[in-house]
């Protein structure tokens, strides 16, 4: 009876479990994702804020983009995107080892977890290698003189916001999956990519074409950025546009999540 | 006993200088490659040089608009985005060579084993080796000219000498991908090409790629000059802005060196594998 | 006449101080089925890749159609079908592709091989997969088309890695019929296995290793003539009586052998040995009685079983 009553509590706290063994599944490659979450926003702040904030003061003066240097200007959008970069990657590729390499969930399934466990476990998961990485990330910003108003610790949460958003819509996505060549080249060329270059990221998304600011709207990577600059820095923004920038977000978090839920349950059920 | 096609194929090689390690039908590894590419999903494999592509668009009218003409070297003034071209195009280059020689070919080793098939047959390690880089070489010169017939016509490559640029690229390819195969060849587990990643990410960022590599003091410019994507940017960049000299020959002998070093031991980690 | 296509003379291969063969002697003729009968590890897989040229011998003589595999490899290697035990299939390409690009590998022309791919896909009863990747073939049929493929290149030995392991019964039975056929056309093969049965269903002769060294060599009725009686009497008290009955069996037959779950008895006439048991008061739970096998063989050799 007792033996009972322990088994039957699962489903309610499962994610738990899962999220435990996602855990210790990471901290086996825990050097490689440490490394990279140091190495990464130092080698990319050195390279593009001061070689080509160089360039940039030459030309144009110190603080001529947004009345910042360049690398307090491109300090936020790194962050958010290297938050979006790591929340995407362990939804991912946890959901494709799982469904497909190593078909690791059918096993979980076996026992009292339920699609929504997985997925719920998945996720936080990815959440918690986030803000781990986000505040790496911030500690290091701050170094770089790149945290100094007195509310630039908003940043945190608003890139940790932003890669729960895209890490649910990635696992909605990859619960799909079943030609994952194809599938992680597409995400990599056709989303990532553009994504990272054409989000405001390294320049005023209004300096480009108005075509081609399109692509920035539908980023979330954008209005994260955005939201990042008004924390760090007091980038000038209207309240609306503030409410638009969580809204999209959240919007793309519940949808995420939603269909990412749902599609474990029936994949699992199959 | 009649002999068949196959063994008299082989015995005509017999007694050659490394016959016991190249049958001389690296082709036929090559053809392999071609006929997984025909099912393949072509537009994937075919769109590898937009993230170059991309890229310039990004930086070079992007941020070029903040940065205005820089110096390439000797005085020369070029427009931001003929500056970044060439070095993305060496970038591409490497990036592809090194995807193949290390995804594909631990996958191909490790996985599918399907190396372990090829050299069951009268087939030696380096015609494996050759035959698995010259597709990495051939996707790389379709990059290549397909990164140069959009650039071209954008004004970016202000030289004739530029044309030089598409073969230039795949001579670097070949040094990378000979060395990535030949250090892929010592995983033992997926995880281990994280390494890669962390080795070629500064060599990204630093190697002059998107500023001059006058921004540096002195000695670190010295040490990423003798880095090899520094070598290839060099190469690159002074064929399509047409800065010709001598000296370039020593960028093309750098790149000759790493591609014998690569297929040396490349050669002889395939043959102490599969010959345990 | 009888040529012999493989002569090895003290073979012996290590790997560091693990001894995986030690120096073991055997000799191969044409047209032969020749079997290397042991369990896993016994070295059968390591004699196999010498013999194949892809793993290095540390000592020993060893001639594969008159030559050395080690320094004439490739020309070595284009007189052999390999059936490795791991699949190694392209799994990128189709069925008539994976037989289309191994010809390749050992160059042979394009026109030639395609004139050979109908008689293959038809020996391997495959002509209804043609153009099937071959992801999506079953196990048995993934290892027909690997013999398959193994046999584009017209080779004079074919040799087979534990060829039907993992296999179902009908999959195995549909192989053995395949490989009787090369046997039937006089092809030399050389099979690693650990089933008895299979040994006996296809071995003209065969070896039995265990750890490295050859046990007993002959052909399998030899082999049992030779080292067991003609019948064998199963008989089970239950679990923990097996033991306990086994010193009051001795006395019915030539031989004992007390396994965790049954005693086995080695006779001439094993009907008559267990009307005895009965005859004397013992009532064994269940009884069987069957013909010896390899597997008694390889049981008396090594005092273990060959499947555990």
């Amino acid at each position: 009876m007792t033996l009972l009553g322990t088994t039957r509590k699962v489903p309610k706290f499962g994610a738990r479990y899962v999220l435990e063994s996602q855990i210790r599944a990471m901290l086996k490659f825990f050097w490689l994702i440490a490394a990279m979450a140091i190495l990464n926003p130092l080698l990319y702040l050195v390279s593009f804020g001061i070689g080509v904030g160089s360039l940039i003061s030459q030309h144009i003066g110190p603080h001529g983009i947004d009345g910042v240097s360049y690398l307090t200007f491109i300090a936020p959008a790194l962050l958010a995107s290297s938050a979006i970069q790591s929340s995407m990657d362990e939804t991912i590729f946890s959901t494709l080892e799982g469904f497909k390499w190593r078909k690791l969930f059918f096993g979980m399934n076996a026992t009292p977890q339920t699609g929504n466990t997985i997925a719920g476990g998945v996720f936080l998961a990815a959440m918690v290698r986030t803000v781990i990485g986000v505040s790496v990330y911030s500690a290091i910003l701050y170094f770089f003189g790149a945290m100094n108003s007195p509310h630039a610790y908003l940043a945190i949460p608003i890139a940790i916001f932003a890669g729960a958003s895209f890490g649910a819509i990635m696992l909605a996505f990859a619960s799909h999956v079943h030609n994952e060549d194809l599938f992680l080249t597409i995400i990599g060329r056709f989303l990532i990519g553009p994504m990272f270059l054409f989000s405001g990221t390294f320049y005023p998304l209004k300096s480009l074409p108005s075509a081609l600011q399109i692509f920035g709207w539908i980023s979330p990577l954008w209005h994260a950025t955005e939201l990042g600059r008004y924390a760090t820095y007091g980038h000038q923004i209207s309240v609306t546009m503030v409410i638009i920038h969580f809204a999209f977000l959240l919007v793309m978090l519940v949808v995420g999540l939603f269909f990412g839920f749902r599609q474990f349950s029936r994949r699992l059920a199959k | 006993m009649l002999l068949s096609a196959a063994v008299a194929i082989a015995e005509r090689r017999e007694g050659k200088f490394g016959d016991r390690y190249y049958a001389g039908r690296s082709r036929a590894v090559l053809e392999r490659s071609f006929i997984a590419f025909k099912s393949s999903t072509w537009f994937v494999v075919l769109s590898g040089f937009v993230e170059p592509v991309l890229y310039l668009f990004s930086f070079g009218y992007g941020v070029g608009r903040f940065i205005g003409n820089i110096d390439a070297g000797s005085g020369k003034m070029v427009s931001y985005a003929a500056f970044i071209a060439p070095a993305l195009l060496a970038t591409s280059a490497m990036n592809g060579a090194v995807y193949d020689s290390t995804w594909n070919v631990f996958f191909k080793m490790n996985q599918s084993r399907l190396y372990h098939g090829m050299l069951a047959t009268s087939l030696g390690p380096l015609d494996v080796a050759l035959g698995e880089i010259a597709w990495a070489l051939m996707r790389g010169l379709i990059y290549a000219i397909g990164f140069m017939a959009v650039v071209a016509p954008m004004g970016l490559i202000p030289s004739w000498w530029g044309v030089l640029a598409i073969p230039a690229a795949v001579l670097i390819a070949f040094g990378f991908a000979s060395v990535g195969m030949a250090i892929t060849s010592y995983f033992t587990r997926f995880q281990q090409m994280g390494a890669i990643n962390i080795a070629l990410l500064p060599m990204f960022l630093f190697s002059g790629s998107f500023y001059p590599l006058t921004v540096f003091p002195g000695w670190i410019q010295a040490i990423i000059k003798a880095l090899p994507l520094s070598q290839a940017i060099q190469l690159i960049r002074a064929l399509t802005l047409g800065v010709m000299q001598v000296g370039l020959l020593v960028h093309v002998l750098y790149f000759l060196v790493m591609i014998t070093f690569g297929l040396f031991i490349t050669t002889r980690r395939l043959d102490a594998l599969f010959m345990r | 006449m009888s040529e012999n296509l493989i002569e090895v003379q003290g073979l012996t291969k290590k790997y560091g101080e693990f001894v995986a063969v030690n120096g073991i002697d055997f000799h191969v003729r044409k047209s032969e089925s020749f079997g290397f009968l042991g369990p896993n590890g016994a070295g059968k897989s390591t004699t196999m890749r010498i013999l194949a040229a892809t793993s290095r011998r540390t000592s020993g003589e060893v001639s594969v159609l008159g030559r050395d595999p080690e320094i004439h490899g490739p020309q070595i290697r284009a007189h052999l079908g390999v059936v490795p035990q791991e699949g190694n299939l392209d799994v990128q390409l189709t069925v008539t592709e994976n037989l289309y690009i191994y010809g390749r590998y050992f160059g042979l022309s394009s026109k030639f091989i395609r004139s050979k791919i109908d008689d293959l896909l038809e020996f391997a009863q495959l002509e209804e997969k043609r153009d099937t990747k071959v992801d999506a073939l079953s196990g048995g049929m993934k290892r027909r088309l690997i013999i398959a493929r193994s046999l584009v290149s017209d080779p004079d030995i074919l040799i087979l890695d534990e060829p039907t392991t993992g296999l179902d019964p009908q999959a195995r039975h549909i192989l053995w019929d395949r490989l009787f056929r090369l046997k039937e056309d006089g092809m030399t093969l050389l099979i690693t296995t650990h089933y008895m049965d299979e040994a006996e269903q296809l071995c003209d002769r065969l070896i039995v290793m265990d750890k490295g060294s050859i046990m007993s060599e002959g052909s399998p009725a030899e082999l049992i003539r030779e080292h067991s009686t003609r019948e064998v009497l199963e008989v089970r008290f239950g679990s923990e009586q097996n033991v306990r009955m086994a010193p009051a069996m001795e006395k019915f037959c030539d031989r004992i052998e007390v396994l965790p779950d049954r005693i086995l008895l080695y006779t001439e006439d094993a009907e008559a040995v267990l009307e005895e048991i009965v005859g004397a008061g013992h009532s064994p739970k269940t009884s069987l009685v069957r013909r010896s096998s390899l597997e008694d063989v390889f049981l008396r050799l090594t005092g273990r079983s060959l499947i555990d």
